[in-house]
């Protein structure tokens, strides 16, 4: 991104860090209202009204528990993701193959829990924490690595190891993972009712939400708080600064890729261990795509990530809700989102476009 | 087991005609990607040009009774999506690479909310060439039947390598895509260059997508694309970005995808899955082999924000 990583207010100008903070909040914004408006015109020319269609996004995403309880759950895994994205984007890396860290981390899950089936949850569920973790870390490591160490594009690495980890899951699922009782939807042998996350009380959403906000903080402290994350940011910031000063880039460049595919690893485990209790083609579902979105929508701040993925997650959520009412494509809620990331990018180009927002001298 | 030959034959057969089939689209769409990272621009979002194509192909098919003005209209829209992605990445500090993560995102959207109707009712497809018609082999004269698309990519491939290297047009994108500075001296309109070699290479794009939908596999649906539109970026490394290193890139590539229903034809259906995943292993291996250390790669255009 572009955003200095690092910046002083001059000396005279106090209300500069104010300023600066006030630039990154309504440059996305504006972007926000000009795909909605963008949105509402392409409604328009299909003969539909933007307003039923806001109203019916309010309604299916946030208007009643149970619609909130379902963009929630929606919300949990993409908090995971968008991290997976989120940690690598603060050294300037795109990384975009989260979602084979999402299917790997929920087949390894499976796998570490099937032998401890009998165990008991407070056994197998940190096992398949660990091991969807581990998984998801190594993974998306791989890229890093490959990155660091042999200056191969992390971005084409990273896609290509999707479609690989794809393939090694498919092939383990329907082969020797599979559950000869699965017939339409192969799929792997169950980790056990029993053993199967419970919801969290009151919220009643499963605990991968609690789980996904606590990662946010904490990669929020560790990136904004801590020498790492200050040095990760002086990489992202400018690269062969960060070599002058010594900073171990290439030790960075793993280390922030590990953490994201463990982010995208746990919530796979997370998805098999609440709600479907077993792998199977389920898991392929977008989330690792959509956290791309989102982290650049949080412009790579985890704190951001959180309403973000409540965003998205809520449109998720009213899709069902806009096809039943208005008779629209299920594919609606992606045009919307297409035109909400190019219109997100595209503000990048407002930055220090305004001279209101810029350190004033003495 | 004892191999016999006829297996074999078979095989070979099988991943010929495969390979013919499926390169078509991989030869489109990673001649448009090389032509727009020649002027020093990556387009991620070729993948939903290809998609896009592909809906608007077989829904102008549809409507007029005619796959040629089809496969027209897909470019027509390759175009028009690839300039949208120029217009946007020649504003400052806008990221080429996320930003066509994004397009391919909207061209999906786009081509899968209009192209709902379009899912049911067949089309028209594109005629065949048989070119196998001196064989008496059904095996060979089935692996020969070839798309005249292959060949207009081929011509396209020819022109290519020939424009950048004895035209003035084509001298002045690889300026463009080599040095800003030079570019700059020079006084190139760089964005308008980077503009059109983005859109016109989208076009190409388009009419990759226009072979899924209207020849092979023939029909349309949301899951046509395998990712082709994304892995072109791959195909061009591949390629030390060369129009003609392009073609044998695109037929190696499409050999590895027909690797495993090849195999199945003669009844080994193990590991189909991972097979699946040949051309995929095939470009990372690609990319392990050419990074040297973070330098940039040779016949790299210099601008590249995958480079930088």
């Amino acid at each position: 991104m572009t955003q200095a990583a690092v910046t002083v207010a001059p000396a005279g100008d106090a209300s500069y860090p104010l300023r600066r903070g006030l630039e990154a909040l309504l440059a996305p914004l504006a972007a926000l209202v000009g795909a909605v408006i963008l949105f509402s015109l392409f409604l328009l020319t299909l003969g539909q009204s933007p307003l039923d269609f806001l109203d019916l996004v309010w309604r299916g995403a946030f208007g009643s528990w149970f619609s909130l309880q379902n963009t929630l759950q929606r919300a949990s895994p993409l908090l995971l993701t968008a991290l997976c994205v989120a940690l690598p984007g603060q050294l300037g890396l795109v990384i975009i193959g989260g979602e084979a860290a999402v299917v790997l981390g929920g087949l390894a899950a499976t796998v570490a829990a099937l032998p401890l089936v009998d165990a008991g949850p407070y056994l197998v569920l940190p096992a398949m924490a660990v091991a969807g973790a581990a998984m998801g870390g190594i993974w998306i490591g791989i890229s890093g690595w490959l990155r660091a160490r042999l200056g191969v594009n992390e971005t084409i690495a990273s896609l290509v190891l999707a479609y690989i980890g794809l393939a090694i899951f498919n092939h383990l699922v329907e082969g020797v993972l599979r559950d000869p009782a699965s017939l339409n939807k192969p799929s792997t042998y169950g980790i056990g009712d029993d053993n199967m996350l419970d919801t969290v009380p009151w919220l009643d959403v499963h605990p991968g939400l609690p789980i996904g906000v606590l990662a946010c903080v904490l990669c929020w402290v560790l990136i904004y708080r801590t020498s790492t994350g200050f040095a990760a940011r002086v990489t992202g910031g400018n690269i062969r600064a960060a070599q002058l000063q010594g900073l171990p880039v290439a030790k960075l460049i793993v280390l922030a890729c590990a953490l994201g595919g463990a982010c995208a690893g746990l919530a796979g485990a997370i998805e098999v261990a609440a709600e479907y209790g077993r792998a199977n083609a389920s898991l392929n579902a977008g989330y690792g795509y959509t956290g791309i979105l989102i982290a650049f929508l949080a412009r790579f701040n985890p704190l951001a990530i959180m309403p973000m993925a409540l965003l998205l997650g809520g449109l998720g959520a009213a899709g069902g809700l806009l096809q039943r009412r208005m008779g629209l494509p299920d594919a609606t809620v992606q045009v919307l989102e297409g035109m909400i990331f190019v219109a997100i990018l595209t503000s990048d180009t407002l930055y220090g476009r305004f001279r209101w927002f810029q350190p004033r001298g003495n | 087991m004892s191999i016999d030959p006829n297996a074999i034959a078979t095989v070979g057969a099988a991943m010929l005609a495969g390979s013919l089939r499926v390169s078509t689209p991989f030869l489109f769409v990673s001649l448009g990607e090389c032509l727009t990272e020649k002027s020093g621009r990556i387009n991620l979002g070729n993948e939903g040009v290809l998609v896009l194509g592909a809906m608007v192909a077989y829904a102008t098919s549809y409507e007029t009774g005619n796959p040629w003005i089809g496969v027209l209209a897909a470019a027509v829209a390759g175009f028009f999506l690839g300039g949208l992605h120029g217009v946007v990445c020649s504003l400052a500090r806008v990221n080429d690479v996320a930003m066509g993560i994004a397009i391919m995102l909207a061209g999906t959207g786009i081509a899968f909310f209009f192209g709902k109707p379009y899912v049911q009712p067949s089309a028209p497809l594109l005629p065949s060439l048989q070119l196998g018609f001196w064989s008496d082999s059904p095996q060979l004269q089935n692996a020969l039947k070839v798309c005249p698309l292959f060949f207009l990519g081929l011509l396209a491939a020819v022109a290519l390598h020939w424009g950048f290297l004895a035209t003035r047009v084509g001298l002045r994108i690889r300026i463009v895509g080599d040095s800003q500075d030079a570019a700059l001296a020079l006084g190139l309109p760089i964005d308008r260059i980077r503009f059109l070699a983005t859109a016109v290479g989208s076009g190409l794009a388009g009419i990759g997508g226009a072979f899924l939908s209207l020849y092979y596999p023939g029909s349309w649906n949301e899951g046509l694309s395998s990712g082709q539109g994304l892995m072109a970026v791959a195909l061009v490394v591949f390629s030390r970005w060369n129009p003609i290193n392009c073609i044998y890139a695109s037929l190696l590539f499409g050999a590895a995808g027909a690797l495993g229903p090849s195999l199945q034809t003669v009844g080994i259906t193990w590991g189909y899955y991972l097979f699946y995943a040949a051309p995929y292993v095939v470009t990372l291996v690609v990319l392990i082999i050419t990074a040297r250390g973070g330098k940039s790669l040779r016949g790299m255009p210099g601008q590249l924000s995958i480079g930088r």
